[in-house]
């Protein structure tokens, strides 16, 4: 159940999400850019304000209630001066905690019971706590946004695993305690049905986070590359064996909607952020927004903006009502992800100078929404799948 | 211990605020109602005074019909139950009206501990938490930017200009708390969804037994006769720098007696 369906608790979850994000976000973004990491304790404050479990069941560790709320969070942190670096490394969790959950109802629904103990008590509560770091790990060095051909494997050794290969592009992989990784299992078939997703833990012997990787935008959200040799890997912590690709398939909606909500919610930003600076910015004697060029360009940010954002609703509304849509929802990010690379790099432009500077917050985003359209499905994957459904 | 906390919903702090063309009461359709700030930590140090002694709080708020929001808010910090007072009569109502109703609605409920924020964004008069301690006989102890209740004693530090002053005062009495007392909670996730299902009383002047007589705008002791907007600010003086700016800059200042 939303509960920001009630406008009330819309009105006070907004005000939660912009109070948290002005209080414990934005006075220290900078210095966490520099750090290129966020600090634990955000993800533990994040946790005791139930910021993080939206969306997840309470008897889960959860704080209940439904995608729609986690729309609503991200707008509003987004519009406190969040950045997409932010959310991305905040709520990385929210990719991989999934297939952990999936996994635990098939073991209830399968009466082992001390197997979805062990997820609830080892993983999903203590990440939900803001205590445990999840990552997910799929891209390989090699294969990028092609899934099925993924090369690292996972040899059974008696009843147990080991996992060797490497991982890329590793959202929170330099922090994280847990990766969720997708591994090949020969024994359960070729391409899709050969991939299964095992929890890998970083303490263990073999694995490896050689390095931190350097970006061009979400600077506060670390990300790493990951070598694995012959890491071992426990019977428990096998999330459902050759159900790899399904399980990562079934929440690539999810995941597609999320990002195209960060998208549209940055060009929002920076739209505020420019119609405030036009407004009191002064040239040649008078306001830039009386300029006409300016304020066609602030009409042309906002129609995009608003465009993204009604379709990116209407879609999550049909997606919580439980409609499949992976053709709408690959199209909403595709359209949010341009109105946010127009409207970021409007925001740079009619900022003049002091837009290129690193001190003005359009500046962050225009780094920042650059990688929206290459990541969770990158633009042309998008379109040609699109093409696919759509029979073209 | 039962602890009621007074709080007002009042227009956003940052909103424009206008008074009403046909009774020049606050006009509070024309801006975003919000909890009055002070309030908001007369809620915090309630629930950590129920927290560390045990109890129940409950939000009381005398307003209109969408001051429910605000009720609501408290709700969703932690507070246990509402009462919420709303009656078209009680439109306009001044600090005396305003004391003697909410003194007749906390007396019917037997709290251990009454506590207000010391005064509101909108009215700043900080008469209100005074006014219903004299009506209903109870110690104020006012200004508090600390809070301990030990047994049936409360002991507070009164903020002054130059420091504080302990002050006690016998149980039940009535607190009002500076900004200084604490840094209110947000509502979590958790609140917010929990604070759909607590009790709130909604309670019309009637049901409260109140005498509509000594409410709203006709029984008020102060009438607002007329009003006007602020005049824009004027241009400002403009001090051109001869290598004299400095001197021109001090005669300025003189001659405005700054220094």
């Amino acid at each position: 159940m939303s509960v920001s369906a009630d406008p009330q608790s819309r009105k006070a979850l907004v005000d939660l999400a912009q109070k948290f994000t002005g209080r414990e976000i934005t006075p220290f973004l900078t210095t966490w850019e520099t750090d290129g990491m966020l600090p634990r304790d955000l993800h533990r404050r994040a946790a005791d304000v139930g910021l993080l479990g939206i969306g997840i069941d309470p008897k889960l560790g959860g704080s209940g209630g439904d995608f729609a709320d986690v729309v609503a969070m991200t707008e509003a942190m987004i519009g406190a001066g969040a950045s997409g670096g932010v959310i991305s490394a905040l709520f990385t969790h929210g990719i991989a905690l999934p297939h952990v959950i999936d996994e635990y109802h098939r073991r209830v629904d399968a009466a082992d019971v001390d197997g979805a103990d062990y997820l609830l008590a080892q993983t999903i509560e203590p990440v939900l706590r803001g205590e445990m770091i999840l990552s997910l790990g799929v891209t390989e060095p090699d294969g990028g946004s092609d899934v099925s051909r993924l090369r690292t494997r996972a040899e059974r050794v008696n009843e147990s695993w080991t996992v060797s290969g490497a991982k890329t592009y590793i959202t929170s992989g330099v922090r994280a305690d847990r990766v969720v990784a997708a591994v090949r299992t020969p024994e359960t078939g070729e391409g899709a049905a050969g991939i299964t997703l095992m929890m890998l833990d970083p303490a263990s012997p073999g694995y490896a986070t050689p390095r931190a990787l350097a970006k061009m935008g979400w600077w506060c959200s670390d990300t790493a590359e990951l070598a694995f040799n012959e890491v071992p890997v426990a019977p428990r912590d096998v999330l459902g064996l050759g159900l790899g690709f399904a399980s990562l398939a079934n929440h690539f909606v999810s995941e597609r909607l999320s990002l195209a909500v960060t998208a549209y919610a940055t060009a929002q930003r920076c739209l505020d952020l420019t119609e405030a600076w036009a407004k009191n910015r002064e040239t040649f004697g008078r306001p830039l927004i009386s300029r006409q060029i300016v304020r066609h360009t602030l009409v042309d940010m906002y129609r995009r903006t608003d465009v993204a954002r009604v379709y990116t609703h209407a879609i999550t509304d049909r997606y919580i009502n439980g409609e499949q849509l992976i053709a709408e929802a690959a199209l909403a990010k595709q359209t949010a992800v341009e109105a946010a690379e127009f409207v970021a790099n409007a925001a740079v432009q009619l900022h003049g100078g002091m837009g290129y500077m690193r001190e003005s917050e359009v500046e962050r985003h225009y780094r920042d929404v650059r990688v929206l359209g290459i990541g969770g499905g990158a633009t042309e994957v998008m379109t040609d799948l699109v093409a696919r459904l759509r029979g073209y | 211990m039962k602890i009621a906390v007074c709080v007002k919903q009042v227009p956003d702090t940052w909103a424009e605020k206008k008074l009403r063309d046909d009774d020049s009461t606050l006009d509070r359709e024309a801006a975003d109602g919000v909890m009055n700030e002070l309030d908001e930590y007369a809620v915090e140090e309630a629930l950590r005074l129920a927290e560390a002694n045990g109890g129940e709080v409950v939000v009381v708020t005398m307003g209109p019909e969408r001051a429910a929001e605000t009720v609501r808010k408290a709700l969703s910090m932690g507070a246990d139950a509402g009462v919420h007072l709303v009656d078209d009569s009680l439109h306009g109502s001044d600090a005396l009206a305003t004391s003697y109703a909410l003194a007749e609605v906390l007396a019917a409920r037997n709290f251990d501990l009454v506590i207000f924020g010391s005064e509101s964004t909108d009215a700043r008069m900080s008469v209100v938490p005074a006014m219903v301690a004299e009506r209903l006989g109870l110690p104020q102890v006012t200004f508090a930017q600390k809070v301990d209740v030990d047994g049936s004693k409360v002991a507070i530090q009164r903020q002054t200009e130059y420091g504080y002053d302990d002050v006690e005062a016998e149980l039940p009495a009535v607190v009002s708390v500076v900004e200084k007392i604490n840094e209110p909670r947000y509502p979590s996730f958790k609140g917010i969804m929990a604070a759909k299902k607590k009790p709130v009383e909604t309670l019309t002047v009637a049901d409260a037994g109140l005498d509509a007589a000594k409410l709203g705008a006709t029984a008020a002791w102060t009438k607002v006769a007329s009003f006007a907007a602020r005049p824009p600010k004027a241009a400002g003086t403009v001090v051109t720098d001869e290598g004299d700016g400095g001197a021109k800059i001090a005669t300025y200042l003189t001659e405005q007696k700054f220094v």
